[in-house]
């Protein structure tokens, strides 16, 4: 066991610090949260510096250690993270490396590193959330093209994407986990309407997504056809397993500003609101820890992260509303300005436990496949 | 980076729990138990000998004092299985003596310790670290600890004390959850083994959940021997072995509220070993403090 970077490792991490001194004081203001083109413009512009800096591919396409680092650094020096990237760097981008063909690494991940193109997750369904394998869009085969029909829903960013990671039905007579297959779908082919769905948040965060006999070439399948359901599971091991990292990051930083916030307001006198911050200072520590643990286990294996990201999710996606949770008490009568810190981010941590697989669908998934219990009801 | 553990501290692990099994397998913690509720609890110095010789206690004492040149990580995964196998004895004073009072690092020499206005294993004992004048007898909630109380004992605040105290209830945190997970393949109620049921799938789940973020903090305040590490991986540890103990009791139901189920006695060492080196509110007032002194 060992938590000490290697000669190699610390060298990056200069590199990496000495490139976002100098890069950062140019950036621009940030964008309005509301305007999703203006955020899509600033996030692809810096996922492009990055990319010419040597950075593109750092959360996928390098040494697992180097991706902590460049975690750390860049939340130490408040860089922009992924933002509208999120789907096409941390999702669509590992899997087309891992399933897709040779053609279809050279077509897709160039421009995601690149910030040319943008992706959206087409999984869910109004009828199909956690209970992802019961999705109806269908494809039928028409020649060299499928042609799909159906509803998704709960899209991030939709509306700004040029792509779409989707999941179709191509076989509706197959047992429910077979006869599904992973396409790419070109988001401006003639058939696929967006529809911004506003969030409790106030903000429009996703989308609906309606397909209209939208024809998609069978060259955009990736992996066989019925066989999306593997392909699906990379996926979501990514996703659970890596894509929520960088925010123990931030929730750390986070921690001490509340914590700062409180000393000077007297909230810090509350022996029970004190405790309850120490007590999320081990929390999120262990979380980066759990990180460390598990990026180090798969580094060792070569392989996806795997269900020990369900493991991970759960936990951090409580404890990120426990610590907004606590941020509010801090705050006092404040929490009720929807204008004030960490207000918006106390509305969007409500998500956590319902997105990429609710709280109880992972703890299925726990129970099921890591302790071995049966199959439940 | 290489967070994981190495062929050599998977090979020490597997050593431990072997010898644990040998030495100290079920019937003989069962027979244990009826023979300290018959007689009054007796220390088992042939064990006690038998971890010395094995390196228990002398696991972080240098080779060139006669002893195994090992870290933190090490005893920690030491202590872990003692945690697993409800192994008694003060075993985290006495590893805390090797190199300072003769005979400890052996095994030879059974020591233990004044914390918390507590201290364990007090009569059995050859040597009594702290003052522990004026010690009254406790009735013991845990079967196989025997307590006195101390009037006016200081805490310790030994981090090292408190993170060898947190791997051995990380060590019952897994063992519970790995029989509470057994339990639920096995049993039927209403035609099905209950793991199929949903309420109790969750309450398992949460219970590997808890071990695992107690294990990355046990390991790494081994890793970096940070007090603040060692008092979030206290924090963790604890609770996952007391929350562990009281959901495996319910997943057991009936049975795990009899005295032939295990479970009450992994419950209460880990009542008991929460109350000692650090308690929670201990824990948390040096994680508030260390996140104001960080900020």
């Amino acid at each position: 066991m060992d938590l000490a970077y290697t000669a190699e490792e610390e060298a990056f991490r200069e590199g990496l610090r000495s490139w976002l001194k100098a890069a950062l004081p140019s950036l621009p203001p940030r964008p309005d949260p509301a305007d999703w083109p203006a955020r899509r413009a600033y996030d692809t512009a810096w996922q492009r510096r990055l990319y010419d800096a040597g950075y593109g591919a750092v959360h996928w396409d390098a040494p697992p250690a180097q991706r902590l680092i460049f975690l750390e650094e860049t939340e130490r020096a408040g860089a922009p993270y992924v933002g509208a990237n999120f789907v096409g760097l941390l999702h669509a981008g590992p899997t087309v490396a891992a399933e897709g063909t040779p053609a279809q690494r050279d077509r897709w991940l160039q421009p995601i590193l690149r910030g040319d193109e943008v992706w959206c997750q087409g999984f869910s369904e109004p009828g199909a959330g956690s209970d992802l394998a019961s999705l109806r869009t269908r494809a039928v085969r028409d020649g060299d093209a499928y042609v799909v029909t159906g509803h998704k829903i709960w899209t991030s960013h939709a509306e700004v994407a040029d792509w779409c990671e989707l999941l179709v039905r191509t076989d509706p007579d197959a047992p429910r986990h077979r006869g599904i297959t992973w396409l790419a779908l070109p988001m401006d082919a003639p058939g696929v309407t967006v529809r911004p769905l506003r969030t409790l948040a106030g903000t429009a965060e996703f989308a609906e997504v309606f397909l209209d006999e939208v024809r998609v070439p069978a060259e955009f399948r990736v992996g066989a056809e019925n066989d999306g359901w593997r392909v699906t599971l990379v996926t979501l091991s990514y996703e659970r397993g890596t894509a929520f990292a960088g925010e123990v990051v931030a929730c750390r930083r986070v921690l001490g500003e509340v914590a700062r916030l409180a000393r000077g307001n007297g909230r810090w006198d509350d022996t029970a609101l004190r405790r309850r911050l120490g007590r999320l200072h081990a929390e999120f520590g262990a979380l980066w820890r759990l990180v460390q643990w598990n990026v180090s286990e798969a580094q060792a294996s070569r392989g996806a992260p795997g269900v020990g990201g369900s493991v991970f999710k759960l936990r951090y996606s409580h404890a990120r509303q426990e610590l907004y949770d606590a941020a509010a008490e801090v705050l006092g009568a404040d929490a009720l300005d929807a204008d004030r810190e960490w207000v918006a981010d106390r509305l969007s941590s409500l998500a956590y436990t319902i997105a990429a697989g609710t709280s109880q669908i992972q703890r299925n998934i726990v129970a099921e496949r890591i302790l071995g219990l049966p199959k439940g009801r | 980076m290489r967070f994981r553990l190495t062929d050599e501290q998977r090979a020490l692990r597997a050593g431990v729990r072997g010898l644990l099994e040998r030495r100290f397998g079920r019937e003989r913690l069962r027979a244990a138990v009826a023979a300290s509720v018959a007689d009054g609890p007796v220390l088992d110095r042939g064990l006690w000998r038998a971890l010395g010789e094995a390196g228990f206690f002398a696991l972080r004492l240098p080779e060139a004092e006669g002893g195994v040149g090992l870290g933190l990580p090490e005893a920690v995964l030491a202590f872990e299985e003692a945690g697993r196998a409800l192994l008694p004895g003060p075993l985290v004073a006495t590893h805390l003596a090797a190199g300072e009072v003769p005979g400890a690092a052996e095994g030879a020499v059974v020591v233990t310790a004044v914390d918390a206005r507590l201290v364990e294993w007090r009569d059995a004992a050859d040597v009594v670290r702290g003052d522990a004048s004026g010690a009254v007898p406790v009735r013991s909630v845990d079967p196989l600890t025997p307590l006195h109380r101390v009037p006016g004992g200081a805490r310790a605040g030994d981090p090292v004390a408190a993170l060898l105290t947190a791997a051995e209830q990380l060590g019952s945190a897994g063992r519970t959850a790995e029989l509470a997970a057994r339990y639920a393949r096995e049993r039927e109620q209403f035609g099905r083994p209950v793991g199929a049921f949903q309420a109790v799938q969750h309450l398992c789940a949460d219970m590997l959940v808890r071990v695992e973020v107690a294990r990355a903090a046990v390991y790494a305040a081994a890793v970096t021997g940070d007090p603040a590490d060692a008092a979030g991986a206290k924090l963790l540890a604890d609770e996952a072995a007391v929350r562990g103990a009281r959901d495996c009791l319910q997943v057991y139901g009936g049975l795990g509220f009899t005295w032939e189920a295990d479970v009450h006695l992994h419950l209460k060492r880990a009542w008991l070993r929460a109350e000692r080196w650090m308690t929670a509110t201990a824990a948390e007032e040096a994680l508030a403090a260390r996140l104001v002194a960080d900020g």
